[in-house]
């Protein structure tokens, strides 16, 4: 049997030394009302060729970023991915190992992670960052579970700019302790920062704004963060780190926790996962984050070296009482990240900023010129902004994709007063060509 | 594995101004200078702190801390309750079909029935494994997996008008556990185990009321035995509206054997990192598809990937009474896609034999163990077994001293300390991919330690003296937390 190594004559020679007869035997404490009397009614096993012929065939049927041009973003972005780091993750020692329990043989992933947290807490402007969480959304819940247990409050200021289904899935990591979130509405694409201030109270645990927002404007950071500050409540930021290096963080417009979705660094779309949840926040609150710490120290010898640390926040120590319920997280992405961010280093961070800024300017101006097309918002925007389409735009994204052209994301699904909004992002692998393509596409698709 | 590997670089210490090894795109739209697209507040005045590295530096770099890691790949990996099984390279190639890798989770469904396909035949194979009624693939991990299963158990309950507080949880159960149903609001109430090392069927009963929502309970258990009395638990636990969790962390012993949904499960979660052999990658992504059964399906998770008359596979939004969504998208695809090809590797007869040599791996370290090291249980285990040291603590050898030597002999250590109840624990998880020649030095490893514990424990206090770093300072690194690097310069 494929990936089981013993021969059926070591089985028997097994047995024997255990004194059993068979397998059989080993499993009587499984009673036999328990037991499966038929084999699994799955299908039978497949040989490696026609497995990959299969799989292809199922791929062959998804549009892929490679054979569509993609203007898709809502929280996931087709940012360029260096060539070293599919060849670096996949070194089996790496890819092949857990958590490290053991850290004197487990240094590599250690020193890895100390990496990515120093890079991620200069990216967010943060003092601390931890080892990651699942996703954006779900760090976002950590961060406002942590601004809670800090503030001993019950009530989150919700800016209507913040991705819906991070939203979603906010509201469900809410539910057992029962916090609320109050919706703050929008001005002209970013927070209402009159509405906000109205929001927010005394029982206000934490502020939450998306930077650039969920249409892709800027918002105003120092400002949300005043208005949080002012009542005692704390000012929770979800950025792209992929924009951070171009954009101010949040760490210096007053953010006291910064999450963000970190899969534009470097990590596959992989129709949504698995992400890379970035948590980074002030020094002063590291004993109340979720998640995986390492910490640099000296071995026996005074060398110096990395471990787990600060582990009495977690599970495996604190059960109940622990800040998140998290154990395995998502390691191999944060060393996408860290790779990715060693090989754009300093410069090429600002400058995939830059590209995608440019890019996104010039084909929010194509795509406006369009008779009946216009954008959304009038503040200003990043790589992604929503345009308001004359036809419904569902139909002009099935249009677009003859033309080889994943469009942009319908916001009808999102916000049903959106219904005539398509949200387009633009990263710095799209070209002139195809901008110009897609609002020559777009004019014939409205017409 | 280099022997005390001289090299203790990071990224930033190889960090020359002006050195790069980025290759972007010319800016071929026209532009007026990017700095001024959008307003001055916006844009960084300070640059952050990075590497700037050459490509070959990257490489070099991380390729040598890779050298400090133990792996699968380079050695055997018994970490107890973490089924470190071999991860088939067949796996990954098709992960990274471009199809997959690199499809936007909003392309439209029409463009995307390849991904939605297998997602749906994915969560149709785990129902089967398990003989649950339906399976949400969206949980990112284990914990997750529990906490969508834990907020459905409370839907159900809400949605019959009960407000239960309390969850029952055995004392030999995972730290997620507990840690979960404190995230869903719950009291935890924790139970005995009997000197069998199984639930106590009389402390369940004292605790069974009314006010509990669910029993979690890890099947087979952390000590690696099957609950045999699970009929009786499931039926006491029914009788009181209760409903029963399976922690499934330890799937691999059970797969074709037995399935959660025939013994009276109403929950269960995957660990497809574990059982499906999709890679661990240092800590993680994981993926933790929960199933249930018909009764709590109104509160799966949304997205439901379904299928409609005309065959085609679409996201199902419309789901009023579920518990919403636990990550952005729709589960951790790319898992997704590892865990599909390897049920399709091994089949049907495949899985079962899958643990049928998983129970006889660890009978097999068990009986040879036996001898030096004192077991928690009596009677065979199933695909994991726990040994104490608390013979060789008595000589002053601590499990942990066992777990460091093990290191110098060419093997990770065992799972140490857990399950809380057993004295000096040492969990051995040796997974079915491994052949007895590896089983065998292992033991005999853990014999001669053994040995030295009696004749030589200095060398035992000693170890690790082969990895990169010796025993390192805990203390320390809690104490004054150093948690990111510094430039000297600053």
């Amino acid at each position: 049997m494929r990936y089981i190594s013993n021969t059926s004559a070591q089985q028997k020679e097994m047995l024997a030394r255990i004194g059993a007869a068979s397998v059989e035997t080993l499993l009587a404490n499984v009673p036999a009302k328990a037991r499966l009397s038929r084999p699994l009614a799955l299908p039978a096993a497949m040989a490696e060729g026609d497995l990959v012929r299969h799989l292809r065939r199922m791929a062959a049927k998804n549009a892929s970023a490679d054979d569509f041009a993609c203007f898709l973003g809502a929280g996931s972005y087709d940012h360029g991915i260096p060539s070293p780091i599919n060849h670096l993750i996949s070194r089996g020692e790496f890819f092949t190992a857990y958590t490290p329990y053991q850290p004197e043989a487990s240094q590599g992933t250690l020193r890895t992670i100390f990496e990515y947290q120093t890079m991620m807490a200069e990216l967010t402007g943060m003092d601390v960052a931890n080892a990651s969480i699942y996703d954006g959304a779900s760090s976002l819940a950590e961060g406002v579970l942590m601004a809670h247990a800090i503030t001993g409050r019950a009530e989150t200021a919700w800016s209507r700019g913040v991705n819906s289904l991070y939203q979603q899935v906010v509201e469900t990591y809410c539910e057992g302790p029962d916090f609320r979130l109050k919706a703050v509405r929008l001005g002209d694409g970013v927070t209402d920062l009159d509405a906000l201030r109205k929001a927010v109270t005394e029982r206000t645990a934490a502020v939450v704004v998306q930077y650039p927002n969920f249409f892709g404007c800027l918002e105003d950071v120092r400002a949300a963060a005043e208005i949080a500050h002012a009542k005692g409540a704390l000012l929770v930021v979800a950025a792209d780190p992929v924009n951070l290096g171009f954009l101010t963080p949040p760490g210096a417009l007053g953010a006291d926790i910064v999450v963000g979705e970190g899969q534009g660094l470097g990590v596959p779309m992989s129709f949504g996962g698995p992400n890379l949840g970035v948590f980074a926040a002030r020094a002063d609150l590291v004993r109340r984050m979720p998640g995986r710490l390492v910490g640099a120290t000296v071995d026996k010898d005074g060398k110096r070296g990395f471990v787990l640390t600060l582990q009495t926040r977690e599970q495996h120590i604190r059960r109940e009482k622990a800040t998140s319920n998290i154990c395995t997280n998502v390691a191999l992405c944060a060393l996408m990240a860290t790779i990715y961010v060693s090989i754009l280093g300093k410069a090429g961070l600002r400058k995939v900023g830059e590209l995608a800024t440019a890019k996104a300017h010039y084909a929010a101006e194509r795509f406006a010129a369009v008779p009946g097309v216009s954008l959304r918002f009038n503040a200003p925007f990043f790589k992604e902004f929503a345009l308001t389409l004359p036809k419904a735009p569902d139909r002009v994204v099935k249009r677009l994709l003859k033309d080889r052209i994943l469009a942009g994301v319908p916001l009808k699904t999102f916000d049903r007063a959106e219904k005539s909004t398509l949200l387009v992002a633009v990263t710095e692998r799209r070209t002139k060509d195809e901008i110009d393509a897609y609002a020559a596409a777009l004019a014939a698709a409205v017409a | 594995m280099e022997a005390r590997a001289p090299y203790d670089r990071l990224i930033f210490e190889l960090s020359s101004p002006g050195r790069f090894a980025y290759s972007l795109p010319a800016l071929d739209v026209p532009s007026a200078d990017p700095a001024t697209l959008v307003p001055a507040q916006f844009v960084r005045s300070t640059p952050p702190e990075l590497p700037e590295v050459s490509e070959v530096d990257v490489i070099r770099h991380y390729s040598r801390l890779s050298l400090m890691n133990y792996g699968v790949d380079t050695h055997f990996y018994p970490l107890g309750s973490c089924t470190m099984k071999y991860n088939p390279k067949i796996n990954e190639d098709m992960a990274r079909l471009p199809g997959f890798l690199r499809l936007h989770p909003h392309t439209p469904a029409a463009s995307s029935q390849g991904a939605l396909q297998l997602m749906w035949e994915l969560a149709r194979d785990l129902a089967e494994i398990s003989g649950m009624d339906q399976v949400s693939l969206q949980p990112a991990a284990g914990a997750q997996g529990e906490f969508a299963g834990v907020l459905m158990i409370r839907a159900y309950h809400l949605s019959r008008g009960e407000r239960r507080h309390k969850v029952l949880i055995p004392d030999s159960a995972h730290g997620t556990n507990p840690a979960t149903t404190a995230l869903a609001g719950y009291q935890v109430v924790q139970l005995k185990s009997d000197e069998a090392g199984e639930v106590d069927l009389a402390d369940l009963e004292r605790h069974l009321d009314e006010d509990v929502a669910t029993f979690m309970i890890t099947q087979p258990n952390t000590l690696g035995l099957f609950e045999s009395k699970i009929h009786q638990i499931t039926e006491m636990c029914h009788a009181k509206g209760v409903q029963v969790y399976m922690d499934g962390a330890n799937f691999n012993a059970i797969l074709g054997i037995t399935r959660p949904g025939d013994l009276g499960f109403d929950v269960c979660h995957f660990n497809l990192h574990k059982t499906f052999t999709t890679p661990h990658g240092g800590g993680g992504p994981g993926a933790g598809p929960v199933g249930i059964k018909a009764h709590l399906a109104p509160f799966l998770p949304t997205p439901v990937v379904v299928e409609d008359e005309e065959g085609q596979f679409a996201l199902d939004w419309n789901r009023p009474q579920s518990v919403g969504k636990l990550q952005a998208f729709w589960g951790n695809f790319g898992m997704l896609v590892r865990a599909y090809t390897y049920i399709r590797t091994m089949g049907p007869d495949g899985l079962r034999s899958v643990s049928e040599n998983a129970v006889l791996n660890a009978n097999y370290i068990l009986k040879r163990l036996e001898g030096d090291y004192d077991r928690a249980t009596a009677g065979p285990c199933m695909h994991e077994c726990v040994v104490s040291a608390r013979r060789q603590k008595k000589l002053g050898v601590s499990a942990t001293d066992i777990a460091k030597r093990l290191l110098d002999l060419g093997f990770y250590a065992p799972t140490t300390y857990f399950p809380l109840i057993v004295d000096e624990a040492l969990m051995i998880e040796p997974t079915e991919t491994e052949s007895k020649e590896t089983l065998d030095q292992f033991c005999d490893a853990m014999i001669q330690i053994a040995r030295e514990a009696e004749t030589d424990p200095r060398r035992i206090h000693e170890a690790p003296v082969t990895t990169p770093v010796r025993r390192l300072d805990q203390t320390l690194a809690a104490r004054q937390p150093m948690l990111k690097w510094t430039s000297p310069a600053r």
